[in-house]
């Protein structure tokens, strides 16, 4: 196929993925919304007057930039995880298998419409935010970086999730047992400055400190950690996952026997 | 005549030791319509499989009009469609979408996509009910939403996996009609089918496929004509004793009204009938028992020899 096919049948696939959770918005986009509001009237408004100021920004300040990445993280890794396995549970994803269409585009549409949907899940909650405290922005350009990054890996992850899976059950398991304990300790609500020295270094080895971390100095101009570790261990992970799913495709995994 | 797909020494080991396929040869000519039959079991739907990209192939070659399939993948799917045995489209879209879909996959733009669409969704009888959820159609209308599908993007060579099982004989001549319409117009088509009267009134040349390996391949008629024994039905003009059967011949009595006679090569039905006359009984009506292609397939795979 030349470049222009290609395009054609890369936005294609982008379409029906983006037409589909706008179209079940009630399911894909609703929820995360008010899940998050909720986050903001308990900690920001009701608990957070009570709780001391984080390096010199108030609890919800602190908290708000962490809430939106945690909507895109696990709206981003949802999003293609449940589509695609979707697709291999009913079987429409033999359409893409006999068309000729290559694999990354497979993956660029699936990832692609996983990146919207965490990205504007993540939009969404930051305009709720701001009915508890003004936004402010320290770092556009550190923002947008962060935001792109992240569902991007974790639309990648999702990605590799579904080829993976054999049952649904299956690809609740990541976002259950591994996403939501390593959001929680990935400095959502807390800085590790306030840690015990053994979990400061624990919280080091997760990852999603580092997404978390980079995009709250984005907004604050404050962070745990260098926001240099956080790009480059984002754009590592990604390319990581980029390759993982492409073997993965290659060797047919979950598609071809 | 181009050779629109030819595969050499094709075979298929699965992970768990079963071989589906055991160097299979096979050369289909463009503008043909060819059958490929077999058992349960015997290999077809792995064979499907490896064109379709469902299925990796463990050796082998695969050319699609002188692509090398297996070098280009991307390259020989643009020149095929298929029409799968199971419906495999997303129920929960609606069927000019699931169209329209499918040629954007394969690089047609959407303004060109949608009137042809709507075109094929027309021409298959499903143009009234034209943008419903696939889910609510009913099993016939699915699969000839499936065969609009595989011809969105005008392919040159058509693959159709049993498309007229469990369907009705209406809906099945109706897909008779359109196949051949296709055929007729220049699309090569292969045809898995169970249904050898399918296979032999559509299908100019075919292979029998049995655990894993070509038994027979040419023209139906070639092949029909080596049959060694054929099997006729008789029906008669009256009741007929056992005692006024001639001697000399394979002749069961189904019933006083009914006669089965094996006809083996070298004997003519006018040797027959003469015999039966000069016994006074009368045939108002013959039929093969079966037919032919079906003779031919039960003396493959059920002797493994013809």
């Amino acid at each position: 196929m030349n470049a222009r096919r290609l395009w054609i049948a890369l936005a294609t696939l982008l379409h029906r993925e983006v037409g589909r959770f706008l179209r079940i918005w009630m399911q894909t986009l609703l929820p995360p919304v008010i899940t998050m509001g909720i986050y903001f009237v308990v900690f920001g408004s009701l608990l957070g007057p009570r709780i001391q100021r984080i390096d010199g920004f108030s609890y919800i300040e602190f908290i708000v930039p962490g809430l939106v990445m945690m909507s895109v993280i696990t709206n981003s890794f949802s999003n293609v995880a449940s589509s695609f396995f979707n697709a291999r549970f009913q079987r429409s994803v033999e359409e893409l298998q006999v068309a000729p269409v290559p694999d990354w585009i497979m993956v660029a549409g699936y990832v692609g419409g996983g990146m919207l949907r965490g990205i504007l899940v993540g939009f969404l909650v930051l305009l709720v935010s701001l009915a508890f405290h003004p936004v402010r922005f320290h770092n556009l350009a550190i923002v947008m970086a962060f935001l792109v990054l992240t569902s991007l890996v974790f639309a990648l992850a999702g990605f590799s999730n579904a080829l993976i899976a054999r049952r649904f059950d299956d690809i609740s398991i990541v976002p259950t047992f591994i996403l939501t304990p390593l959001t929680y300790f990935g400095g959502v609500f807390y800085s590790i400055s306030l840690l015990p020295p053994i979990w400061r270094a624990l919280s080091r080895l997760n990852p999603i400190l580092y997404m978390v971390n980079g995009f709250r100095f984005g907004f604050l101009g404050a962070s745990d950690i260098p926001t240099w570790i956080g790009l480059v261990t984002l754009m590592g992970l990604a390319g990581a996952l980029v390759a993982l799913n492409l073997l993965l495709l290659a060797r047919g995994v979950g598609l071809r026997t | 005549m181009n050779t629109a797909l030819s595969i050499r020494n094709l075979s298929k080991t699965y992970s768990g030791g079963l071989e589906a396929l055991r160097g299979v040869d096979l050369d289909v000519e463009e503008g043909d319509f060819y059958a490929l039959l077999g058992p349960n079991g015997a290999g077809k739907s792995t064979l499907i499989g490896i064109l379709t990209n469902l299925v990796r192939p463990t050796a082998g070659e695969i050319h699609v009009f002188g692509v090398d399939a297996r070098a280009h993948p991307e390259r020989a799917r643009a020149l095929m469609g298929v029409v799968p045995q199971e419906f495999n489209f997303n129920v929960f879209e609606k069927t000019l979408e699931i169209l329209v879909f499918q040629a954007g996959l394969y690089g047609i733009p959407r303004t060109e996509a949608l009137p042809r669409a709507q075109e094929l969704l027309e021409r298959l009888g499903l143009g009234d009910p034209m943008n419903q959820i696939a889910q609510h159609l009913s099993g016939g209308m699915k699969r000839r939403l499936m065969v609009a599908r595989a011809l969105v993007n005008s392919p040159r060579l058509l693959i159709l996996d049993e498309p007229t099982a469990g369907v009705d004989i209406e809906l099945r001549r109706g897909l008779w009609e359109i196949l051949t319409e296709l055929n007729q117009k220049g699309t090569t088509i292969i045809l898995t089918t169970h249904y050898l009267e399918e296979a032999e009134k559509l299908c100019r040349n075919l292979a029998i496929i049995d655990h894993g390996k070509i038994l027979e391949q040419g023209p139906i008629q070639d092949l029909v004509r080596r049959l060694e024994v054929q099997t006729f039905v008789l029906d008669l003009a009256a009741a007929t004793t056992l005692e006024q059967l001639p001697s000399g011949f394979q002749i069961r009595q189904i019933d006083p009204n009914r006669l089965e006679i094996d006809v083996p090569e070298g004997l003519t039905l006018n040797q027959v009938f003469a015999a039966l006359e000069a016994r006074g009984v009368e045939v108002i009506s013959l039929r093969n028992k079966s037919n032919r292609l079906e003779e031919l397939f039960l003396h493959l795979v059920g002797r493994g020899r013809l």
